[in-house]
């Protein structure tokens, strides 16, 4: 291997064990608040993918798909913290295992 | 040894330290920290790409505006440290681990298997990630999709507002 110059592979990678972390995160946490963090960072590491590919590829599509994956992350989050807040008034809790209201 | 490589595994070893620091501190605000941290290095890992828009962009949406409402909320619910659970050996650990391994195996066999042949990024690669070329691409091959996110917005604002404020009393 010569290390002139970084191979896509690398970042390919990279973003795979973000989201490895993430995923596992969401998994294994009962915060609310936490899981919804996990959650962005296994969003910005298939923003990782993508930035990646379009720049080895030189195609601009990758770019806009991220610009996109953030706007809807924005409202993703707006939104998730106020189902939290919401939560939180009427449960007084942010852990996900302590609200069973919908479960069997 | 040019400055992309040692760029790229600086700042890729910092991302993983700071994610696995965000699924592992029990006290909300140290995680939020970490993220934000995190994404202060993918933002240099968008560098590394050519990608200054974006790089730009992720500091000011993530770092700052996202990362700022889950601080602020954090403050507002004032939580303390989760506790631990009650058993030493918890069956959600273990299936959180095999899970995630075999995520892991199954996503880097995809990417890795067969070798992708691109070992440099594109010549034209700094011109795509320049603001001017974002903005041209946007505005003329996008721009039924951008108005689109514009009422996602508006959407996401009225139902912010919906499900945060209290109930008037009738």
């Amino acid at each position: 291997m010569n290390l002139t110059s970084i191979s896509l592979e690398f970042y390919l990678a990279l973003s795979a064990i973000i989201f490895v972390i993430g995923a596992a995160g969401v998994i294994t946490r009962r915060n609310a608040i936490i899981i919804f963090m996990c959650i962005e960072m296994m969003l910005n590491a298939v923003n990782l993918t993508l930035v990646a590919f379009s720049a080895y590829l030189g195609d601009s599509a990758g770019q806009m798909f991220v610009f996109f994956v953030m706007a809807v992350a924005a409202a993703e989050a707006a939104v998730g913290l106020a189902i939290v807040l919401a939560l939180f008034r009427s449960r007084q809790t942010v852990y996900v295992d302590e609200v069973n209201l919908m479960k069997w | 040894m040019n400055i992309q490589i040692i760029a790229f595994f600086v700042l890729g070893l910092l991302a993983v330290a700071t994610g696995i620091l965000l699924v592992t501190r029990r006290n909300p605000v140290s995680a939020a920290v970490s993220l934000i941290m995190h994404f202060f290095a993918l933002a240099g890992l968008y560098l590394t790409l050519q990608a200054q828009f974006i790089a730009a962009v992720q500091i000011l949406v993530y770092a700052g505006a996202i990362m700022v409402l889950v601080v602020f909320v954090i403050m507002l619910l004032n939580l303390g440290k989760e506790d631990a659970l009650k058993e030493r050996f918890n069956p959600r650990t273990a299936l959180a681990i095999a899970l995630s391994s075999a995520l892991a195996l199954e996503v880097l066999l995809a990417f890795l298997s067969t070798p992708t042949g691109f070992n440099e990024i594109a010549p034209s690669a700094e011109k795509i990630g320049s603001p001017a070329e974002i903005g041209n691409v946007l505005f003329s091959g996008y721009i039924f999709p951008f108005e689109a996110i514009s009422l996602l917005l508006l959407a996401a604002v009225l139902g912010t507002i919906i499900l945060a404020k209290r109930k008037i009393e009738d």
